[in-house]
């Protein structure tokens, strides 16, 4: 039997509308994808709020700080006690003023543990205003269950 | 001037190599793939609060003194018991109401208004999330938020009673 050779070379398909497809599904990641989970993390579960709705222009010089349910403060991925943080938050501020912005402007983030205690909450603001911080935000999750 | 070669370029039909392009994209696309989170919106509630300033003279006779909210905990840090001014209320949405029959329609009222949260040591950090919530506005049905008292302070923070 005769087995036909048609041309010489590769059949190829033609490959557009994949690569279109696959171009679209990237560029719908990389609008989606969220630059902020820096911010986040893992061991707080944020309290729910329906008010809590984010903010129109983000924050000027925005300090975050992690209260775990145990009552330990994370920041910049440092884990310390609320009585250790007043040195990392004097390095903070001095790194503001280096700025030449006012600390009085500085609003610092305060992600709270949903189970955490309030009194902790307090503390760390009180050494926070220790370390002349005047603005607070308590971070809240959007409740959208209702 | 002689131009060379047109005629043989014209003959070849120059094929672009895919193979290549098709891997990067594919790797692209796994990478946002695999970091892609649904993350729920965040919110803030904003709460100055410079550090107390040894008496400056008098207070401000235009100033009201704050109202003050008191958060009570049981042992297990639940919630308690909710007061304002000395009244109690049996839920947030009680507190709410009151809230907006105080300040609801009174735009200065919304403006000069302050509540202090005083709240026991152990009482969970949701309890006074949802405070807030109640004292600084709500949601009409349109779904739109409306703000009512927007200074909110803590009082200063109790006695951890487990030392």
């Amino acid at each position: 039997m005769r087995v036909r050779r048609r041309g010489e070379g590769i059949q190829e398909g033609d490959l557009t509308p994949m690569i279109d497809m696959t171009f679209q599904l990237i560029a719908f990641f990389m609008v989606l994808i969220n630059f902020n989970q820096s911010e986040q993390n893992e061991k707080i579960q944020l309290p729910e709020s329906t008010l809590a709705k984010p903010p129109d222009a983000p924050l000027e010089t925005p300090i975050t700080l992690h209260l775990t349910k145990e009552g330990r403060v994370i920041l910049g991925g440092q884990e310390v006690a609320i009585e250790g943080i007043g040195p990392l938050l004097t390095t903070e501020r001095n790194s503001i003023m280096l700025q030449n912005k006012p600390v009085s402007d500085a609003t610092v983030i305060i992600r709270a543990h949903r189970d955490a205690q309030t009194g902790r909450v307090q503390n760390l603001i009180q050494e926070c205003q220790k370390n002349k911080f005047e603005k607070f935000a308590l971070r809240a999750k959007e409740d959208v269950g209702n | 001037m002689k131009v060379r070669n047109t005629g043989r370029i014209e003959s070849e039909k120059i094929e672009l190599q895919m193979t290549p392009m098709i891997d990067i994209v594919f790797q692209l696309l796994i990478f946002f793939i695999m970091t892609f989170k649904i993350v729920s919106q965040e919110g803030d509630f904003n709460i100055k609060m410079p550090l107390a300033a040894p008496s400056e003279g008098l207070p401000d006779e235009d100033q009201i003194p704050p109202m003050k909210l008191v958060l009570s905990a049981d042992g297990g840090g639940n919630l308690a018991g909710i007061s304002l001014n000395g009244t109690s209320y049996d839920s947030w949405p009680a507190l709410n109401s009151k809230i907006i029959s105080m300040v609801g329609d009174d735009a200065s009222m919304r403006e000069t208004a302050e509540v202090e949260i005083a709240a026991d040591y152990t009482l969970r950090y949701e309890n006074v999330v949802a405070a807030i919530t109640a004292i600084s506005g709500y949601v009409d049905d349109g779904g739109n938020v409306v703000k009512l008292i927007e200074k909110i302070k803590f009082a200063p923070p109790g006695r951890n009673p487990n030392g």
